[in-house]
């Protein structure tokens, strides 16, 4: 593919749903697309923050269909790709078919780092209309490597074109990173992905792990928009990339640019590592869980970071983010 | 004669096997067969050891062994597929099935909800764990203000999700949806399902969501219903019960139920899988009422 060392898939306008409590318009999709296009970035993933099927009261309503929005970004791009999250058991194969109809050319399906078994007909359906389809695994820090061996070969037999290893908590660190990819590429055949988050500052040294061990799909958001505190700033790793020789293909600029003009006017304030973030990698809790975990403690008057590491502690995976209200409740009974 | 309604069990997995132990304990119901297809199946094992006929040759071999004393009901806990066939086998017969598969041959019976409505007919969808344990829930709120839009998120432990759930996942949230609006009454349904791995296994937990059509909301009102609809629920599932009293904001009301088994022969933490045996066995019991009483 136009001579890149690594695709870089730009998650924005997906995970970075969730900092903008799913409130994405057609006008802001179609612009950001436009200019992630213009950069030449090779796939850009629209979807509600918890995939296709997740504008819910559990997770928060779309403010637009994600379909209308999927549909836009389709119309924007002259060369980039239009990538779509799908969680078995949120979402269903009815709207990946209607994301596939709409022009949607990648399937990512995600599951928790030890259920990926759930995956196999999406995976299947996603190859048979011939879709990229990539095995999402999430939560990837809560098992030993071997599991997650175990899992993506799961992935790898359904038929996923690639793997992720992906740390929806921003939890791991370094060297976990660098053992986890270097494991895949020894066991699998397809090729390995990797999904940051930012909450312990390490996302940009643990994609650099990632790629050194042979990872070559790599995800990023745009100024850091994305869940908890973002993931690994999209145009900080074309610049670094840059300078480490590693081709992305990205025009570094125009990334620039994008972010800076394009994305910043959007945030709600701007991407840091707050105490709360900060907690959930510490306690290794799904970063989607943030403004939830807010809410709830606004409303029973707690310290969000005393919900977050009870959720830790109660080894909660992602989507259950009707646990946060129920935990909440009960602490504010105490 | 006994006059309790006599009942056969095919399938003789975890699920069929559980029904087995709660089948014993009725004082309605008499087990006359077990019938599987793996002749070293431990189910098949536990039901010989316990001096129950069973048969190894499927549904094909009962009917051939028992032509002529058919009984009057069987509980399928086998598979979708195998369900639509057994189902036509039985045709000829008189005997009434529960089908605890996904199948949905029959209509959808949640016991607190529509059973009385549905006790002449042939065969009985028991629909889905999160269905039986949410749908209830959905209905005692529409019974007092109109809901038009019901969404529940059903978390089981993940050693509760036997295979067949787990390769065809889309179809408890496609059925789940359907029975929450057609029996639970709301205009709109959603159904999430989340797999939890922690050890040791989590008990079932589900929360229902449920939007009205128009506040003020009636909270004494809903509340009560709610409480008392949760009772019926325990009279067949005793570890089912509310984690909290419900939360409304505005127009939306949000329930938080957990589900413990009764530890038959699945582990107390499926109470996923035991909401579906003991809802069968309370439509089985039913049914046992109303023959008695029609004889």
């Amino acid at each position: 593919m136009d001579n890149r060392d690594i695709l870089i898939t730009e998650v924005a306008l997906r995970d970075g749903s969730h900092a903008v409590a799913h409130q994405f318009t057609v006008e802001q999709v179609e612009d950001i697309v436009e200019q992630l296009d213009g950069a030449n970035v090779p796939y850009i993933e629209v979807a509600h923050g918890d995939g296709l099927g997740g504008s819910s009261l559990q997770y928060g309503r779309s403010k637009v269909d994600e379909m209308k929005l999927i549909e836009a970004a389709v119309s924007k791009c002259v060369r980039s790709k239009i990538a779509v999250l799908l969680l078995p058991g949120i979402g269903t194969k009815t709207k990946l078919q209607e994301a596939r109809n709409i022009g949607a050319h990648m399937a990512r399906i995600a599951t928790h780092v030890t259920e990926a078994d759930v995956s196999a007909q999406h995976i299947h359906l996603a190859k048979e209309m011939g879709m990229e389809t990539v095995g999402f695994l999430m939560m990837a820090h809560m098992v030993p490597t071997v599991k997650l061996v175990e899992q993506a070969k799961l992935m790898e037999s359904y038929g996923a074109d690639v793997v992720y290893i992906t740390d929806s908590a921003g939890a791991l660190l370094p060297h976990e990173v660098r053992e986890r990819v270097q494991a895949l590429k020894e066991e699998l055949t397809i090729e390995v992905g990797f999904h940051a988050h930012n909450n312990l500052s390490v996302a940009m040294g643990n994609t650099l792990e990632a790629i050194d061990a042979g990872a070559t799909r790599i995800d990023g958001s745009i100024r850091c928009l994305g869940a908890g505190a973002g993931n690994t700033q999209t145009e900080v790793l074309t610049a670094v990339c840059d300078r480490l020789g590693i081709k992305t293909g990205i025009g570094l600029y125009k990334i620039m640019d994008a972010a800076e003009y394009h994305v910043a006017p959007l945030l709600p304030q701007p991407q840091e590592i707050t105490k709360d973030s900060l907690a959930m990698g510490y306690a290794g809790v799904y970063s989607s869980f943030l403004l939830h975990a807010r809410r709830a403690a606004e409303k029973y008057n707690l310290d969000a970071r005393d919900i977050l590491t009870k959720l830790g502690e109660m080894k909660v995976v992602g989507g259950q983010e009707d646990m946060i209200v129920d935990i909440a409740y009960e602490m504010s009974k105490k | 004669m006994s006059k309790r309604l006599q009942t056969v069990i095919v399938g003789s997995g975890n699920i069929g096997t559980d029904l087995m132990y709660k089948i014993q304990q009725s004082e309605l119901l008499e087990l006359v067969g077990m019938v599987g297809i793996e002749r070293g199946s431990e189910g098949l094992k536990r039901a010989a050891d316990m001096g129950y006929p069973v048969y190894t040759g499927g549904i094909e071999e009962f009917i051939e062994k028992n032509k002529d004393k058919m009984p009057d009901l069987m509980f399928d806990a086998t598979s979708a597929k195998a369900h639509v066939l057994n189902a036509e086998k039985l045709e000829p017969y008189h005997t009434k099935m529960l089908d605890l598969t996904p199948a949905k041959i029959g209509p959808a019976v949640i016991p607190p909800v529509n059973l009385d409505r549905l006790t002449d007919e042939k065969d009985l969808n028991l629909i889905t764990c999160g269905g039986q344990a949410t749908i209830p829930l959905v209905h005692a709120v529409n019974r007092v203000q109109s809901v038009a839009y019901a969404e529940i998120v059903a978390t089981i432990a993940s050693k509760s999700a036997g295979p067949g759930t787990r390769a065809n996942i889309d179809e408890f949230t496609e059925t789940t949806a359907w029975g929450i609006e057609q029996i639970g009454g709301a205009d709109a349904g959603k159904a999430i399902i989340i797999l939890n791995p922690a050890e040791p296994p989590i008990l079932m937990r589900d929360t229902v969501y449920c939007e009205l059509h128009e506040a003020p909301v009636d909270k004494k009102a809903i509340t009560n219903s709610i409480h008392n609809i949760v009772e019926e629920v325990q009279e067949y599932v005793p570890g089912y019960r509310l984690r909290s009293e419900p939360i409304f904001e505005e127009n939306k009301i949000t329930i938080f139920i957990g589900v413990e088994g009764a530890g038959h022969f699945l582990p107390q933490y499926a109470g996923n899988l035991d909401i579906m045996t003991a809802a069968s066995v309370r439509v089985a019991e039913q049914l046992a009422k109303q023959t008695v009483t029609a004889d």
